[in-house]
């Protein structure tokens, strides 16, 4: 048994309603309970802002993408790199950083469980070794079915019971976490060199539409009862004028939960262009957060863009070789059989750029437009729109209508035109902030009942403390000691242990993979389902029998398990 | 005892179908494979353990004292090479790649002799890949460009491309075109539909040809492009404009010959200029079963794909400087351990002189041409024999390669976790308290 004790803190636990009170925090064998020996090990927090281990809803960490993301550019390995030193393995990387890389700078910003945003079920073995190497965090694994043949054919037959049967063979086979879909539709036409436009666009050969294959995932995942909603990259992504297609999108969305959203948009600010063109494209923010102000039954997350140098990487694969053709840097690309695609190229986000300031300031205008910090979460689609250690500049801007101003002045002239931003006075709190970075994500992964995210007896000892006193700050004002606070927790605590003291990581830390197992019925077994088996056979490159990730890649599981209702 | 779906550990189209007849603990009968995988399944000449050489043979030598032997010899070192890795599981990579780490040492694979040149051109250019189901179920137009797999990956067509049927392709063998480019007249070029046969180091200028009439450019075509006809490239150039999916493989035949990685550059950029018309991917044909699963782990673990140097404590990748034919060339490395493959059967002879001055000691089940220039030898299970762990297929798709013999070894992985932990427990590696 280990206990320990986190005194005087200052705790800000939304899931708890706790706002701000100095209290003690009693932990055993990794679990927070309500009292300790007086045995245990004491640190005193001093009265520093302590919040539940910082939780990222949508990053790009692990996997064939980000790996190769890392493969075809050494430079990008040369802008970041660390000594081994201590328990710490030696890292490379400043946008795509080796998976010490990540595990080790999440952990020091507070960070302790993470998701990654696109796995293509084929290859999921990939993202689950590269998961066993970010021993700091728990790992989640969204899973691609954005251009699913079997799933593309149970829409066109408008069988959910069948879609849902192949999510969760699928899910489980994989190990993966929730359904993500990926410029749905888009993926298999790129298959062809093609793509589609919006939700109403066929797909070539499976004759069915975005808004189908959105609208039947959506129902087959609440039938599963998973933990996750559907977490959607809508059509479209990055072209001026797409902020139609995504609250076109948006009006498609039943609200099927009365617990959690029943649609995950992501990384919005690349969905909320208006114009027809590079040229006169501009905000849309306003429009679309008013969608989303109207439907509880959608969470986006910002996908914030900040300047600098990053690497776009995503399943969207069409869109990355429009990108390429804009941009002619290195291209990259890789198309799933059955299942899905990839592509990636590096990009430079200037301030002297138009659309760069355009898209800058939309990410933002979101965050302050949509009511509710529930519904809006804080990413920057790491590391399309900016590399996460960028996160606690973001907190700044949105804390911080000054600094806001300071950095609008740098931009382009003409963004002022194109933008609302700067005619925005709301500032964030610190309540919203905790929500937006990890009771909000906690709520929409559907993992606080498995303990993240809150702090409250029984909740998993992930805790962050950031030093800073918020009672003396005015981060309307001092906004560079947000910043920096939220760069470098003096403790981060993982499962009851200190991890991360002062930026320095001090243990190895083992992984643990969350993921979801929906149990159908025998009639709904995929795996005994002669259509799906004669198919896999004959189409998939791999046996069936090969395909499942087997328990030797989950060192340690957390599996959600659900009674599917079919 | 038949044994269903069992992958195949020689060549990196990584099989997994094949029928293994299991009596006795010994393979008595191997199908779906090809002969190359076969007879890797029925192979003998294993070393029974652990051996020294002396003046008169081989003295054997405990698990212990071979640990403890190697453990000596890469902490004494001032300049350790870790090399080999490409018949062995992601999983020992990984620890190799570790240990090199540990002890300030290089790391690097055989990559560095046959697809690295395909690697510094995707790190200018990048790479358009598939998986290779996208091919069977899609491709039209195939090329495989300076390979021959009909002899080194001999199920590759049949699985893959020529002889597979697809979704899209119902009949492939009639509904592809296959387009086949050598300076020789080889046996995949006997079956293919068009056979490019250009001189020898005109792969370049070909490559540049293509792109040219694939932009439109057709009048700056001289009559011959070494060797290959105006006429010929025309045809060629509007096959695959006129592909509904091409996929472009290549192998050591344009990586090793003159030009090297400018010229895989050079098909790179063909592949993205036919993507403005059509869709079009491309494949290195990576050779042994797992030397992709090391670039991939490699890439993980320290950011780059192979020869990484870490006595500065990080990762440090300068290929031509911290390849291993090159720090053994200059006669910079004073220890050499190898792992699952034979450097003094492929290095250049500068190379492997150096080896036969230095200590070396090789991890390998078998008797090779590095046998002769070891210190030590410790015979380990052969991964997808008598050992499992993850291999990653050309195109990147990872696979569980299975154990289907008890034959007494251990994994190569086991000998490495024990070398890493007596380097670190020698190193005092441990977690410390933060005040
Ligand atoms: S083609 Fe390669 S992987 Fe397949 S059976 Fe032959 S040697 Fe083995
Ligand atoms: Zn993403």
């Amino acid at each position: 048994m280990t206990e320990l004790l986190l005194r005087n803190a200052c705790v800000i636990d939304p899931l708890n309603r706790v706002n701000g009170d100095v209290m003690d925090i009693a932990i055993r064998d990794g679990w927070i309970v309500e009292s300790v020996g007086n045995g245990a090990e004491v640190i005193d927090a001093r009265g520093f802002l302590t919040l539940p281990g910082g939780i990222d809803s949508h990053t790009h960490i692990c996997g064939t993408k980000v790996n190769f993301g890392r493969y075809m550019m050494p430079e990008d390995m040369r802008a970041g790199r660390t000594i081994r030193k201590g328990v710490m393995h030696a890292t490379s990387g400043y946008s795509v950083p080796t998976t010490y890389g990540n595990s080790y700078r999440y952990s020091a910003m507070g960070y302790t469980s993470i998701l990654e945003g696109a796995m293509a079920p084929l290859e999921a073995r990939h993202t689950h070794e590269e998961f066993s190497a970010t021993p700091l965090q728990d790992t989640m694994a969204n899973t691609l079915f954005d251009g699913n043949w079997p799933v593309m054919e149970a829409v066109k037959e408008k069988d959910v019971k069948r879609a849902a049967a192949i999510v969760a063979w699928t899910l489980a086979a994989v190990k993966g976490f929730a359904v993500k879909l990926t410029n749905p539709g888009g993926t298999e036409a790129w298959g062809w060199g093609k793509n589609v436009t919006c939700i109403r666009d066929p797909v070539p050969h499976f004759e069915v539409t975005p808004a189908e294959i959105i609208e039947t995932l959506i129902r087959a995942n609440e039938l599963l009862r998973l933990p996750h909603s559907v977490h959607l990259h809508c059509n479209n992504l990055g072209a001026p004028g797409n902020y139609q297609c995504t609250i076109g999108t948006f009006d498609l969305v039943p609200d099927l939960n009365k617990e959690r959203q029943s649609l995950y948009a992501t990384h919005v600010q690349f969905h909320a262009y208006g114009g027809t063109s590079w040229k006169d494209i501009n905000s849309k923010a306003e429009p679309v957060a008013y969608s989303v102000n109207r439907k509880p039954q959608i969470v986006i997350d910002m996908g914030q863009m900040m300047f600098g140098k990053t690497t776009t990487m995503t399943a969207d694969g069409p869109m990355e070789w429009n990108l390429y053709r804009l941009h002619h840097n290195k291209w990259s690309n890789h198309d799933v059989e059955l299942e899905t695609t990839s592509g990636i190229i590096p990009v430079y986000y200037s301030k002297k750029s138009l659309v760069n300031c355009v898209m800058w300031a939309i990410g933002l205008e979101l965050a302050l437009l949509v009511k509710d910090p529930w519904q809006c979460l804080l990413a920057t689609d790491n590391p399309n729109g900016a590399p996460f250690v960028r996160y606690p500049e973001i907190i700044g801007l949105l804390m911080s209508k000054r600094y806001r101003d300071e950095e609008f002045r740098t931009i382009h002239p003409d963004t002022g035109k194109r933008v609302i931003l700067d005619t925005l006075d709301r500032e964030l709190g610190w309540h919203d902030i905790a929500v937006m970075t990890r009771a909000g994500q906690a709520k929409a992964l559907g993992i606080a009942k498995i303990g993240k995210g809150h702090l409250g007896v029984g909740a998993e000892a992930d805790i962050a403390v950031y030093p800073i006193r918020i009672r003396d700050t005015d981060p309307s004002r001092d906004y560079a000691a947000v910043v920096s606070a939220f760069q470098r927790t003096a403790w981060t605590i993982k499962r009851g242990r200190v991890v991360c003291r002062d930026g320095d990581v001090v243990v190895e830390g083992t992984n643990r993979t969350i993921w979801a197992n929906s149990r159908v019925p025998e009639a709904f077994d995929m795996g005994r389902d002669p259509e799906f088996v004669k198919k896999f056979d004959r189409y998939y490159t791999v046996r069936m029998a090969n395909y499942p990730v087997q328990d030797a890649y989950i060192p340690r599981s957390g599996c959600i398990e659900s009674e599917a209702v079919l | 005892m038949l044994l269903k779906d069992v992958v195949c550990p020689y060549c990196a189209c990584l099989c997994d179908d094949l029928d293994v007849t299991v009596e006795g603990n010994r393979v008595t009968g191997v199908d779906n494979a090809c002969d190359l995988g076969a007879h890797k399944f029925q192979a003998g000449n294993r070393l029974p353990g652990p051996v020294r050489p002396t003046e008169k043979g081989w003295d054997r030598v405990s698990r212990e004292e071979a640990i403890g032997f190697t453990v000596d010899m890469l902490l004494s070192a001032d300049r350790p090479l870790i090399y080999g890795w490409s018949t062995t599981s992601v999983e020992a990579q990984s620890l190799g790649i570790h240990i090199a780490e540990e002890i300030g040492g290089v790391v690097d694979a055989t990559t560095s002799v046959c697809h690295g040149p395909s690697i510094l051109a995707i790190q200018e250019v990048g790479h358009p890949g598939c998986t290779l189901g996208q091919v069977k179920n899609r491709a039209d137009v195939v090329i495989y460009w300076g390979c021959n797999p009909i002899e080194a990956h001999p199920r590759h067509l049949s699985r893959y491309t020529m002889y597979s049927d697809g979704f899209f392709l119902e009949n492939a063998f009639k509904e592809r075109t296959l387009i086949v480019a050598d300076i020789r007249p080889t046996e995949s070029a006997n079956v293919a539909d068009e056979f490019v046969h250009l001189k020898r180091g005109g792969d370049y200028a070909v490559l540049s040809a293509l792109r040219a009439i694939v932009r439109g450019k057709t009048g700056s075509i001289p009559s011959h492009v070494a060797g290959v006809s105006r006429a010929q490239l025309l045809r060629i150039g509007e096959v695959c404009k006129n592909a509904k999916y091409g996929a472009f493989f290549f192998g050591m035949g344009l990586t090793q010959t003159v030009g090297k990685y400018k010229n895989i550059r050079n098909a790179i950029e063909l592949v993205d200029e036919l993507n403005r018309h059509t869709k079009w991917t491309l494949t290195p044909m990576r050779g042994h079963f797992n030397v992709y699963g090391f670039n991939e782990v490699c890439t993980w673990v320290t950011g780059y794909p192979y020869a990484v140097d870490f006595s500065r404590g990080m990762a440090f990748y300068n290929p031509g400087e911290t390849t291993a034919v090159d720090i053994l060339a200059r006669k910079e490395c004073d220890a050499c351990l190898v792992v699952a493959s034979d450097p003094a059967a492929h290095f250049p002879r500068a190379a492997v002189e150096h080896l036969a001055e230095i200590p070396v000691v090789q991890i390998d089940p078998v008797v090779n041409a590095t046998t002769a220039f070891c210190d030590l030898q410790i015979p380990v299970a052969v991964t997808g024999i008598d050992a499992e762990g993850t291999a990653y297929r050309m195109d990147g798709v990872p696979i569980r390669a299975k154990k289907i013999l008890d034959l007494g070894y251990p994994a190569d992985s086991e000998i490495l976790r024990e070398v890493y932990q007596q380097i670190r427990d020698r190193k005092k590696v441990r977690e410390v308290k933060p005040v």
